[in-house]
């Protein structure tokens, strides 16, 4: 079974308080072979794109994804916080590569929850320092709802956000690799032609993109609760 | 060092690990109240779809939004039993302990 996260190689810097360095899992080595494919599919895809006004081909469905949810965007954000598209485009494409990466053999990266944390703090941070600088003052005032006496259980609640978030998507995403590979584990491999299919089916390609789906519109209901200014 | 491993201890780990493994079951019960929650969650989208087919937009992203965050209460319960199944920080606690 492939459970364990296995470490490639270390690369020996700050071992005073690092012990062993920086140690470079399964988790990096994939992390870099789906930015790799995502790379070089956005250079081919880049290539074929022409300003025109009736576009053809692969245009045609990248320019229909893209209005989707610049749509999507503006309807959750506003019109004035469209900037922010960019990176939940980024973040949705690359979860879905991730979270697919299980059909050709690889070990998720979200499976690990150093890559969910990351992903989730982002967030956090995008949502504290973008409510911040929309806002200022009714960012503060947003912390003393109902009354004052309710700060320490808003902050806890603003703490719990990227926690929830990223566990979500680590503990989905784990479950589904665990059975796939408790199943490879116990099934001889002359039995396990074909009907795994429908598990990979089912564990990577639903679950994948329903969590990389719900990731985004999570993120984008908590920073919009920050944005987007109340009535009255 | 020398190291003296009695019967006693034998059986206080066998007990630990029965009760990690028990306990690790029993927070299945977890995972089944949040599926009773999303059933009901389900059901009460349908009813309304019913009765106002033209709102299905966006009651389906409601509902999905809920039934992500009623899920995170079975995900927790799962990663805990994950934790108490393969990492085993209880019976690990222990082995140091007795060791001692």
């Amino acid at each position: 079974m492939n459970l364990d996260n296995r470490a490639f190689f270390t690369i020996d810097v700050f071992t005073d308080f690092l012990e062993g360095g920086i140690w470079i899992t399964e988790t990096h080595i994939n992390t870099w072979i789906i930015m790799l494919i995502m790379i070089i599919l956005a250079l081919i895809i880049r290539r074929k794109l022409t300003k025109t006004d009736t576009p053809t081909g692969i245009q045609n469905v990248i320019e229909l994804i893209v209005d989707m949810f610049d749509k999507f965007i503006i309807s959750n954000l506003g019109e004035k916080n469209r900037k922010y598209g960019n990176w939940f485009f980024g973040v949705f494409t690359f979860l879905i590569f991730a979270n697919f990466s299980g059909l050709i053999g690889l070990r998720p990266p979200t499976a690990d929850i150093t890559m969910t944390l990351a992903l989730s703090m982002s967030t956090f941070f995008i949502i504290h320092i973008g409510g911040f600088m929309y806002n200022p003052k009714g960012y503060a005032k947003s912390f003393l709802e109902p009354f004052f006496v309710f700060l320490p259980m808003n902050i806890i609640g603003e703490l719990a956000v990227p926690v929830s978030l990223g566990l979500r998507l680590f503990g989905n995403i784990l479950s589904g690799m665990i059975i796939l590979s408790i199943i490879y584990y116990i099934v001889p491999w002359f039995l396990a032609i074909g009907w795994p299919a429908l598990l990979h089916a089912y564990f990577d390609v639903f679950a994948g993109l329903i969590q990389a789906f719900i990731f985004t519109v999570l993120s984008l209901t908590f920073i919009s609760g920050k944005l987007i200014e109340k009535e009255a | 060092m020398e190291y003296y491993v009695t019967a006693e201890i034998i059986r206080m780990g066998g007990f630990i690990l029965m009760a990690t493994v028990i306990s690790a079951a029993a927070v299945i019960f977890a995972g089944m109240l949040g599926a009773y929650a999303q059933g009901i969650a389900t059901s009460k989208a349908v009813e309304g779809i019913s009765k106002n087919p033209e709102s299905r937009g966006e009651v389906m992203s409601t509902l999905i939004v809920g039934c992500a965050i009623t899920e995170t209460n079975g995900i927790y319960a799962l990663l805990i039993s994950f934790i108490l199944l393969f990492v085993n920080p209880i019976f690990n606690a222990f082995t140091a302990w007795a060791a001692f």
